[in-house]
């Protein structure tokens, strides 16, 4: 999966830089950062698979986080406009002078700094996740209820940002974006920067949360989601357990979010819509729950879908994600990543010597 | 007392306020020869009395067993002695000084209560050695598990008991594969792993082969001495394989106790086991 990934972040770079244009080899700048997109997606697919398919939480809110870590970097990416907005404006972004606020509010102080902001991008998902995981699992709330309640969540956030006076530029939301750290994010180096962040964001992200799975806390994690009342008689504080996975879930979506925005070049309150953070789990049950590969694949596969479907036929595309999202349900229940063992099993029953390793006592 | 009285008492010198020290740090006090003693407990559901002045105690080192009819409160004792109902009434010590009334679940599991449930409940989708590794005793908190790595000592003792519950060759199987029996006696075996001083076991033999219920005779036998074990159990021919002392429960308090002869003659208990 590492290898695939390294192999991606050489190659892509290499044929939108060096390949001519007029060679069909050559990727668009528009394709690289649709790919980057697509990683930040896998991103936040992992962050979903692992509280979901590890833990047992189905989280429909996982989108919020994203949201949040969005905003964080577009707050920053809005305050290094500075003076060339359409108003010109030394310190306030355009549509704070458009409603006549005088002065900046006291949650964007601190913006103009990139380490504040990539800070606060973690953090503030971070604490979100703590005091809601905090209160919920502490008073054992699971399943479905859960579940509602993380949608309440993400919806809750949505109208609150798509107010003009919460300060975050309503249903608009922040866009117009120039330049990152200096670069400016229209040219084709910045574009490919922001594709190897992505590319080392996952990579990392998976590396962390492979870790997590595979070390006795992961097996805890397990056992929690096959059965929580055992795992807490055996003396595991199940509520702590999940509070520490579900935070640390919520900070990666957080990072997945802020590398969104400066590659699509605007964050709105949409992002936070409940049929976003059903979509995510889509993409994690279609590319295999509890296998963090399969949530990236299934992350990809989705959104490369969907923005050819959306291009070619894009009436279609709700009835092909839901076709998709039956299809594996019923056929692969274990998603496209089950697809490896079903035909291992397959081959194995086929082939003479399969059996008798399976009849072993 | 009165308020002068009860003042008096708070400000004695030699008094420990109970927010002084926490009843973890307590080392199990069984110098009276009793680990637990359950006293004038009751515990009422809806106006139902599942448990009416309860008196139990349990000897260290014992296997009792206890039966009853269905509803006679032994389901909630248990409930009780773990900390997932609290009584009405009444009090629970395990040993002479620690009060199970004032713990959560965790901190009597982590004291050394170890409970089997009625149901087999293992990991399923975790291998049998998986499965006692998570049971050990040990730092069960957040960060510690994270980066707990399984040391020789450690890995020795599973290997121990994969021996006293007889998995050596399930090791590596998916526990969600096993039988019942064997899903019953890793159960018993992830109670070893927490080197429990008492082992709550309720209806272990319930859906087995007779070859079974005499293997596991012999495992909670084994355990004689070494654990305290209450067993609840309603197959009266297993009970008589392993009771030395049965203690008979009916509507929530104990109707006789003594050995399993003197019990079964005991005219109330007849009376309350053919019925009225």
């Amino acid at each position: 999966m590492l290898a695939v990934l390294l192999v991606v972040a050489v190659v892509v770079p290499i044929l939108n830089l060096v390949v001519p244009e007029s060679s069909p080899w050559h990727v668009s700048t528009y394709t690289v950062t649709l790919l980057g997109k697509y990683l930040t997606y896998a991103l936040l697919a992992v962050a979903v698979d692992l509280v979901w398919g590890y833990l047992g939480i189905l989280s429909l809110g996982h989108a919020a986080f994203f949201g949040l870590g969005g905003y964080a970097m577009g707050m920053y990416l809005m305050r290094q406009i500075g003076d060339r907005g359409v108003y010109g404006h030394p310190v306030l972004p355009d549509f704070m002078v458009f409603l006549n606020w005088p002065e900046l509010p006291w949650f964007w102080h601190g913006f103009d700094l990139f380490w504040f902001a990539a800070l606060m991008a973690i953090l503030v998902p971070g604490t979100l996740a703590f005091i809601f995981g905090y209160l919920a699992f502490r008073s054992r709330v699971t399943g479905v209820y859960l579940s509602i309640m993380t949608q309440a969540l993400t919806y809750a956030l949505m109208l609150a940002f798509f107010r003009n006076e919460m300060g975050f530029g309503g249903n608009n939301g922040l866009t117009d974006f120039k330049d990152i750290l200096g670069f400016d994010l229209k040219s084709d180096a910045t574009r490919i920067g922001l594709f190897l962040a992505s590319a080392g964001a996952l990579a990392l992200g998976y590396l962390a949360c492979r870790w997590i799975v595979t070390s006795r806390l992961g097996r805890v994690a397990v056992a929690i989601r096959d059965a929580e009342a055992r795992t807490r008689f055996i003396g595991y504080r199940v509520d702590r357990v999940k509070l520490a996975i579900f935070t640390f879930s919520a900070m990666l979506a957080g990072v997945a979010g802020a590398l969104y925005v400066p590659q699509v070049g605007i964050i709105n309150p949409g992002e936070f819509s409940p049929l976003n953070s059903i979509e995510l789990v889509i993409w994690v049950a279609i590319g295999g729950r509890a296998t963090l590969y399969g949530a990236v694949i299934g992350a990809i596969l989705v959104n490369y879908g969907k923005t050819y479907f959306t291009g070619a036929f894009p009436e279609a595309w709700l009835f092909a994600l839901g076709a998709l999202f039956v299809v594996v349900t019923l056929f692969l229940p274990k998603g496209i990543a089950g697809l490896v063992g079903m035909i291992r099993t397959w081959r194995r029953s086929r082939s003479p010597a399969g059996p008798r390793a399976e009849a072993a006592p | 007392m009165t308020p002068v009285e009860q003042l008096r008492e708070s400000m004695r010198k030699d008094r420990q306020w109970s927010f002084m020290y926490s009843m973890l740090d307590l080392d199990l006090d069984v110098s009276q020869g009793v680990i637990l003693y359950l006293e004038d407990v009751s515990v009422s559901f809806d106006g139902f009395k599942a448990i009416n002045n309860l008196n139990f105690y349990v000897n260290a080192g014992e296997l009792r067993c206890v039966i009853g009819p269905n509803g006679a409160g032994k389901t909630t004792m248990m409930d009780i002695i773990t900390g997932k109902t609290r009584p009405d009434t009444g009090s629970a010590y395990f040993g002479r000084t620690i009060d199970l009334l004032r713990l959560s679940e965790p901190e009597i599991a982590a004291l050394g209560v170890g409970r089997k449930f009625q149901k087999p409940t293992v990991f399923e989708s975790h291998s049998v050695f998986e499965n006692l590794e998570l049971a050990m005793a040990g730092d069960k908190r957040v960060f510690p598990t994270l980066f707990a790595r399984l040391g020789g000592e450690q890995r020795d003792r599973i290997h121990e008991v994969l021996g006293i519950i007889g998995l050596q060759e399930q090791t590596h199987r998916e526990a969600g594969a096993l039988s019942h029996g064997q899903k019953q006696w890793l159960e018993i075996g992830m109670l070893l792993m927490q080197d429990p001083h008492l082992l709550l076991v309720d209806e272990p033999v319930a859906g087995m082969t007779h070859q079974e219920m005499d293997r596991t005779a012999e495992l909670l036998l084994s355990l004689e001495g070494k654990h305290s074990v209450v067993v609840v159990e309603h197959d009266m021919d297993f009970v008589r394989s392993i009771a030395k002392r049965v203690t008979v429960l009916h509507q929530g308090a104990v109707l006789a106790e003594g050995s399993m002869d003197e019990v079964q003659n005991d005219p109330r208990v007849v009376e309350v086991y053919l019925g009225e």
